[in-house]
């Protein structure tokens, strides 16, 4: 009988990725995110960049590559805004770190568990946003409005949904 | 020896205890090491240079919260924005490429028609432009008396819209041309249905626009019927509006609201939008929020006009267009004279100017006009067409019936009261 080797959950199921799909994929997803609101403007409450973060993050299980991955993506995406650098940074490294934590403790390729890990990151991320646009930035007039951030966080959910099955594919087992 | 050994035993121990209190914490650390330099990034950005605030137009923009960023924030984003850019603009070339075959191949169908809507419309534009032109005549008179300085839009650049911020909470586009174009930083943005916002970033081949909606963005206006003054903000959510003015019943829905000047941003007429609703702001009390419905569609913009010049004279262009709308309604003019004096019947008020400023009407020959009231229209006895309703001759005169006390300048201080007269009796003049 052979011998089976246990090893934890964190190396039995950690992925890496191509680098050209690791700078292409935030990047197309970053790009899609200032153009398609032109046309459509009710997908501005949608965030690629942020299901792009919490599918990089989950699936490399690293909370160190997560927040990177997710202050970079953030940092990007701050240089396209008039604010300044940091807010959608702060905001994305948290939440790369967040989800990569997660990703050890819950199977993340169930489909029940990815709407429920982006509904709650989608809601975590519009509460910090508020944070620190009241906290660091003093901005008085950002309100936290429960439906919009509702909404937005479901409609995360359904664009994740088929996003986690494309990306899925360049996914490589290390 | 021992005590060396021991020495070196704790140094060892403590440098390992080091190695595994990093090894062990060394994703939260980490995490924390990004946010904190982010945090003290964003501090080092939303404090001003000293010199910036010294400038009267730099501290406007820094209490309106839009103004540019620094050196090195601002090489930050023009590396972003370079990166993006060009593939936006790529993509949008080629959408407006399709769009523009399909919508060609389309619009022949009405073309001959749309052709011969557009003429009817220009000439009804131009007639409403000559009806008009007579009181922007006046105005432009009234300005230079009172040494009012007007600005008018000489030159604008038109730019596309190339892609956006791609955040719910910054009302921010992309435009297609940037510093080559002429374009610089704090030049108001229109459409033709009305303001769209202000250029707040510029790069050689792009630019950034800072929609009204901002929450950073501001314009100085004035409500168009009853002329108060107020500043419209844009807000998180969004929406554009006015709460800097308390309550006052003269505002009501549906008054337009245009640009006021006093900016020195956006030139002042320009229409920025209608009241959509007014409510008393809960959280600025005792002032109102009066939320307005933009002009322009702030979520569907296509092209745009930056103005990148305005003149305190009126452009050739537009004076030429002055000239031509004025002497069209004097042509207008000179045409209802020569209607009126071959149909006298259908202006029966000819001396109605003289009328209006008081001096009894006199007929063609010379004699006032009697006050028969079936050669008045209205108004006073002995004053044609005055205005005011002409009264019904008394049943039972007395002393207060109109035209029984002769006038002031008859009477004689100190003489006996005469008898009224009947008015009903009471010859014409003549």
């Amino acid at each position: 009988m052979a011998e089976r080797s246990y090893t934890s959950r964190e190396e039995l199921d950690q992925y890496g990725f191509h680098p050209g799909v690791t700078v292409l994929a935030p990047l197309v997803c970053i790009l899609l995110q200032a153009m398609l609101p032109k046309t459509f403007p009710w997908l501005i409450h949608i965030d690629l960049p942020l299901i792009a973060t919490i599918f990089f993050a989950v699936s490399r299980r690293s909370p160190i590559a997560g927040t990177v991955t997710g202050t970079l993506i953030g940092l990007f995406q701050d240089g396209l805004t008039n604010h300044p650098f940091g807010v959608d940074g702060i905001a994305k490294g948290v939440v790369g770190y967040v989800a990569a934590s997660v990703g050890f403790a819950v199977d993340v390729d169930n489909i029940v568990n990815r709407i429920g890990l982006v509904f709650t990151l989608s809601m975590a991320q519009s509460g910090l946003l508020y944070l620190i646009a009241h906290w660091l930035l003093g901005d008085v007039s950002y309100r936290f409005l429960p439906v919009v951030e509702l909404i937005s966080a479901a409609a995360n959910c359904v664009v994740a949904i088929p996003m986690f099955a494309v990306l899925d594919r360049f996914r490589i087992r290390d | 020896m021992e005590e060396r050994a021991a020495e070196a035993g704790g140094a060892r121990f403590a440098a390992l205890t080091m190695d595994s209190f990093f090894y062990r914490f060394r994703n939260p650390l980490v995490l924390i090491a990004i946010v904190l330099m982010q945090v003290i990034a964003l501090a080092m950005q939303v404090q001003r240079p000293s010199s910036v605030a010294e400038v009267p137009s730099a501290r406007a923009m820094e209490e309106a919260g839009s103004a540019p960023d620094g050196k090195h924030v601002s090489l930050l984003r023009r590396w972003t924005v370079t990166a993006v850019t060009p593939l936006e603009t790529a993509v949008h070339a080629s959408s407006v490429k399709v769009r523009g075959a399909w919508g060609n191949y389309v619009n022949l169908f009405h073309t001959r028609q749309q052709d011969a809507q557009l003429k009817q419309e220009v000439a009804r534009l131009r007639e409403e432009e000559a009806s008009f032109a007579e009181d922007a005549a006046q105005g432009r008179r009234l300005q230079t008396l009172l040494g009012f300085k007007e600005s008018y839009v000489t030159s604008t650049v038109a730019a596309q819209v190339i892609g956006t911020s791609g955040s719910e909470r910054s009302h921010v586009l992309y435009l297609d041309k940037g510093s080559d174009d002429g374009i610089r930083p704090e030049q108001a943005v229109i459409t033709p249905d009305g303001v769209v916002g202000k250029i707040r970033d510029v790069f050689p081949k792009t630019s950034q626009l800072l929609l009204i909606s901002d929450s950073s963005s501001g314009a100085g206006v004035i409500l168009a019927t009853t002329r108060i003054r107020g500043i419209v903000k844009g807000t998180a959510t969004g929406r554009v509006e006015i709460d800097n003015l308390t309550a006052d019943s003269r505002i009501k829905v549906g008054e337009p609201v245009v640009t006021s000047g006093g900016d020195l941003v956006f030139p002042r007429g320009l229409p920025v939008g209608t009241i959509e609703s007014i409510a008393p702001d809960p959280l600025h009390q005792p002032y109102t929020s009066i939320v307005i419905k933009t002009a322009a569609n702030l979520n569907r913009l296509e092209e745009v006009l930056v103005i990148t010049g305005t003149s305190a004279t009126l452009p050739p262009a537009a004076a030429q267009d002055a000239a031509t709308a004025e002497a069209t309604q004097d042509a207008n003019q000179r045409a209802a004279d020569l209607i009126a004096e071959k149909l006298p019947s259908l202006h029966p008020d000819a001396d109605g100017a003289a009328a209006a400023a008081g001096t009894p009407a006199v007929g063609p020959d010379g004699k006032p006009v009697s006050d028969d009231p079936e050669s008045q229209v209205g108004g006073a006895v002995g004053y044609i067409n005055s205005g005011l309703p002409r009264p019904k001759p008394a049943v039972h005169p007395d002393k207060f019936t109109p035209g029984t006390v002769p006038p002031a300048a008859e009477l004689t201080p100190g003489a006996p009261a005469q008898a009224p007269k009947n008015p009903a009796t009471q010859s014409s003049p003549q």
